[in-house]
This record gives C-alpha cells, sequence and structure tokens, in this order.
C-alpha cells in the first residue's frame, strides 16, 4: 500500500437513457465530473438523482450511453469490480452493517485494496496478517483521525447519532482510497451544524486527497457552498448544467424549482 | 451408583453429543444467513462426506486422517459447484423454489448413494483413539468425548473466524446488506460460494464423528432433520442460537431416553421445542423479522 492516495479522476456520463418498463428515468444524459472537483447533481424530487447514481454504481445498466472513469469505460463492469477502479460511493439511507463495529465497517471499505483473497485470509497467511495490520494503521491514521471519531471506534454503529453515522459511511468510503466519492444526500436530515462539519468533511476531503466529489443534495445553501461544477436534473434530463452562479440564474431551473419545497 | 450421579452423567453426556449436533445446526446456519436459502440437503451432504471418508479409508487404503482431509476438500468442492450451479441461478427466486432445489438434491444424493454403497451399514474407523474419562462415578466414552472435543474447536474457530477475521466481517457484510457489501468490492457469488463450501465443511465433520461412532448407512442423513429442531429452537440465523440450542436439545433427548425410556428421545425435543415456539416463534436467540418463514 502506497501512503499517498491516487489523485481524482474524471467520471463521465455518456448519453445514458434508464427505463424501467414503461418509465422513461434518464433520458440521454450526460455530464462530466471533472477530476479532484465537487460536483452537485440537484433536481426536484423523481428528477432522476438516484436513478443517475445507481447507474453509476452498476446497479442499473442503461438501454443505452456510457459512462467512464478516467479513460476506462465501466458502463457493464460489475459493481464489486468498479470498487477496485476507483469509484466509493455512500448512501441515502445510511447503508452500514449493523451488528458490525464503527472499526468493522469502516476497515471493509478497504477491503478491495487487499491482495490476499477471501480463501488466504481464510487460512491467516503471515502475508494476509501483515496486510491487514497495514490496512488498520492506514484507517485509523488517515481515516478516523481525519473524520474525528477516533473515540467511537469499537462502538456498534445503531448506537450512534444520524450525523455521526453518516460521518461513519463516509469513513468507510474513504477507506476504499477512493478516486470518485460519491455522496447521496451527505446531509439530509442534519442539523445547521451538523451540516457544516460535514460540508468542512467534503471539502478537506477534496483539498487534501485530490479525489474527485460527485454528490446529490438538496440543501442548496450548501450545495452552492461547496460546488465547482452543478448539474440540474428534471423529468430525467439534464435542464441546465453550469457553475453554481449560472446555475442559479438559469430560467429552465428557476421554472423546474417554481412550486418546489427547495428555492436554489 | 447414586441417583445424582445417574442424572450428572446423563446430562453430560446429552451435552457432549449436542456439540455434534451444533455442528450440523452450524451447517445449516451458515447457509440461511448467508444465502437465506434453507438448505434441506445438508444431512445428505453430511452423509456424502462420510461415505468419501469410508471409501478413503477402505477402498483407497489412506490413513484415516488423510481421508478426513481429502473427504473435506471433495465436498467443499461440490458445495461451491451445488451453489454455482443450482442456486445462484434461482437467486431472486421465491424461497420456495430454492428449498425445492436443496429437497430435490437431496434426494439426488440420497439415491445416489445407495445406488453405489447400498443400504448396509458399514463402521468406518474413528478418529481419535477411544480411551474412556471417568469423573467420579462418571464413565465417558471416548468417541463422545472426541467428537465433542473436535466439535468445540471447530465451533469456536468458526466463532473466532466471523469475530475477528477479515474473511469472516465480510461474509457477514455480505449477509446483512449484500448490495452495500458489492460496493465495497466484495465479490459477493465468491462470498456466498465460500459460504456454502463452509457448510459443507462443517456438515462432513459432523457426518464422519457420527459415523465413525454410531456406523455409516444412508439413515445417517436423517441424524440432519432432528437438528431442525434445534435450529427452530435457536432461531434460524443466529450462530449462537443453534449452539445453545443444540447443547439444550442434546440434554433433553439424553433425559428423556434416560428416564422416560428409549423411543421418548425422538419425541421430547419436539415438544419442547412447540412450546418455545408458542412463546417465542422466532427462537431463542433470532431476530424477529424471520417470522415471514
Amino acid at each position: 500500500m502506497t501512503p499517498t492516495p491516487a489523485a481524482g479522476l474524471g467520471l463521465s456520463v455518456e448519453g445514458v437513457d434508464l427505463r424501467f418498463g414503461g418509465i422513461h428515468a434518464l433520458r440521454g444524459v450526460s455530464f462530466q465530473a471533472g477530476p479532484g472537483q465537487i460536483t452537485a447533481v440537484i433536481g426536484p424530487n423523481g428528477a432522476g438523482k438516484t436513478s443517475v447514481f445507481n447507474t453509476i454504481s452498476g446497479f442499473y445498466r442503461p438501454a443505452a450511453g456510457r459512462i467512464r472513469l478516467g479513460e476506462s469505460d465501466i458502463t457493464t463492469a460489475p459493481v464489486h469490480a468498479r470498487a477496485g477502479m476507483g469509484l466509493a460511493r455512500s448512501f441515502q439511507n445510511i447503508a452500514l452493517f449493523r451488528g458490525l463495529s464503527v472499526l468493522e465497517n469502516i476497515k471493509l471499505g478497504g477491503h478491495h485494496g487487499m491482495r490476499t483473497g477471501l480463501l488466504s485470509a481464510l487460512a491467516f497467511t503471515p502475508r494476509a496478517r501483515a496486510e491487514e495490520l497495514a490496512l488498520r494503521e492506514e484507517v485509523e491514521r488517515r481515516v478516523i483521525d481525519f473524520l474525528e471519531i477516533d473515540h467511537l471506534r469499537h462502538k456498534p454503529v445503531d448506537a450512534l447519532s444520524y450525523g455521526l453515522q453518516k460521518r461513519v459511511e463516509l469513513a468507510r468510503a474513504l477507506a476504499m482510497r477512493p478516486r470518485v466519492l460519491m455522496l447521496d444526500e451527505p446531509v439530509a436530515g442534519m442539523n445547521r451544524e451538523e451540516t457544516e462539519d460535514m460540508a468542512r468533511f467534503i471539502l478537506d476531503v477534496q483539498e487534501e486527497w485530490g479525489v474527485t466529489v460527485l454528490l446529490v443534495e438538496h440543501d442548496m445553501a450548501m450545495v452552492m457552498d461547496i460546488s465547482s461544477h452543478v448539474v440540474v436534473l428534471n423529468f430525467g434530463e439534464v435542464i441546465a448544467a453550469g457553475t453554481p452562479a449560472e446555475v442559479r440564474r438559469h430560467p429552465a431551473v428557476i421554472e423546474a424549482y417554481l412550486g418546489a419545497e427547495v428555492h436554489p | 451408583m447414586s441417583e445424582w450421579s445417574i442424572l450428572a452423567e446423563t446430562v453430560l453426556l446429552g451435552a457432549l453429543s449436542g456439540g455434534v449436533m451444533a455442528l450440523i445446526a452450524l451447517s445449516f446456519v451458515l447457509v440461511y444467513k448467508g444465502t437465506g436459502a434453507v438448505n434441506f440437503a445438508v444431512g445428505e451432504v453430511m452423509m456424502l462426506g462420510a461415505y468419501l471418508y469410508y471409501a478413503g479409508v477402505v477402498s483407497f487404503d489412506l490413513p484415516p486422517w488423510l481421508a478426513f482431509v481429502g473427504s473435506l476438500v471433495v465436498i467443499m468442492a461440490v458445495s461451491a459447484l451445488v451453489e454455482r450451479l443450482v442456486l445462484r441461478p434461482l437467486a431472486g427466486q421465491s424461497v420456495v423454489a430454492m428449498l425445492m432445489a436443496t429437497i430435490g438434491l437431496a434426494s439426488i444424493i440420497h439415491g445416489g448413494v445407495e445406488a453405489v454403497a447400498g443400504g448396509d451399514t458399514y463402521s468406518p474407523p474413528g478418529l481419535l483413539p477411544r480411551t474412556p474419562m471417568t469423573i467420579g462415578d462418571i464413565l465417558i466414552p471416548g468417541a463422545v468425548l472426541g467428537n465433542f472435543a473436535i466439535a468445540a474447536l471447530l465451533i469456536l474457530g468458526f466463532l473466532a473466524f466471523f469475530r475477528w477475521s477479515r474473511a469472516g466481517v465480510a461474509l457477514r457484510a455480505t449477509a446483512s446488506d449484500p448490495v452495500t457489501a458489492a460496493t465495497l468490492g466484495i465479490h459477493i457469488h465468491r462470498a456466498q460460494q465460500l459460504t456454502w463450501a463452509l457448510s459443507g465443511l462443517v456438515g462432513t465433520v459432523a457426518g464422519v464423528l457420527i459415523a465413525s461412532s454410531v456406523g455409516l448407512s444412508p439413515l445417517l442423513a436423517g441424524t440432519a432433520l432432528a437438528v431442525l429442531a434445534a435450529i427452530v429452537l435457536g432461531g434460524l440465523d443466529s450462530v449462537a442460537g443453534a449452539i445453545v440450542a443444540s447443547l439444550i436439545v442434546g440434554i433433553v433427548e439424553a433425559l428423556a431416553a434416560g428416564y422416560l425410556g428409549g423411543k421418548t428421545r425422538e419425541v421430547v425435543p419436539y415438544i419442547v421445542v412447540l412450546v418455545v415456539l408458542v412463546v417465542r416463534p422466532y427462537g431463542i436467540f433470532g431476530t424477529r423479522a424471520i417470522e415471514r418463514l
């Protein structure tokens, strides 16, 4: 394991079409998340934001179009293989493993980077053990200290507050040493203080690790604060894209959000 | 021998035989937790493993330990293959479809073994020396003691594996949320295959232990069905529950046989299970969500 993380990769979504039976969830969606930058995908409820995320993760196979991570086309790569290519994500509804401790959850993030497979880990070979120790140290130093959760490491995740669970999920994604980090509503349901903490961590991650961040978020103030590029979806289509200032003034965006609960 | 030592001996022997039952229970629980399938072929896989062990010793003239290891390897490979060829194509189908598949598998193995080996009872050699142990008045047969020791070691190993090893934690993660596990880079098909292989491994150990102490015939497969009572009692999705419940069922069986007569050992455990289920439908340790089964 190298001590420094790999720099962020660009992610491009090119003409992605997604259908579920008669529902056309995404229509020719194209956008790019620049390497090392923070890109946000926004849009009213049902606009297709989560569909975009799930397609990038590999849960859905698009009817047309491609997904590119850096130079590689990952459109048809299996879900677990994408982790090895540098793709990590968090989920809208926290997807931590109940019954496992904070540390166990986070260490699972480092799983894909291990060269020793499940079977040799099973046999407790010296190399597997050495690798495990290295992972543990790496996780302690780079992730747990970084996110200020060292006092929680042996707690069961179920015992944590909502905001802290979200932070542990971010920690697990970081333990994957991602080159593209996807965050699905990282501050949904958080209070002001928790939101500010999370925004600061996301900015720190981007600055110190050089990771490309792609986020879906409803909190407009936070999106406009930290993103350098914003993509707006409505009814499965990209209706606008640009800097926060450009998007805020875009007539189509204003129209899409009129009457919607969140105002840009 | 006083009445108290008879009671103590009965309870002790029951608990010791519960150790091997716990292995069979573990074989069920592993697959259920890891893949959501109730594997009704556990008994047949266990029997097949015991026959392979016997064939290794008698037909191929291998030393017992080598034959034992050989049968473990073969059964693990067969189990992994069954996962790949039978269960994986059924992923996403109803629980009933998977259930029927494992019942079909059980018939195939049962018929195959009977066709090749016939219905006779063989007595495979034991793996351990059979020195009995005495505690005061109580005499414990060597085979019972050895079987329990092997079962206990293996179960402790499994508990440690799931608690501390990376692979064990990854398997637990896959069992609790396969989709998220996949996004972390865990190859969930491989994890499920490993689960089947491990289930075959513990089943085979149980099969060889039982066969070498009470004899080997196709009837061996039926032992697993008796253990289902223990599993239902412990909660189908709880490893700890399966172990504790196996010990309880072992003791109840021994007490029934000792005090109510030999035949009642097959009935009394089920009565206990029935009573427990009325009070706690999800087992002693199981999670409530299991009610849907």
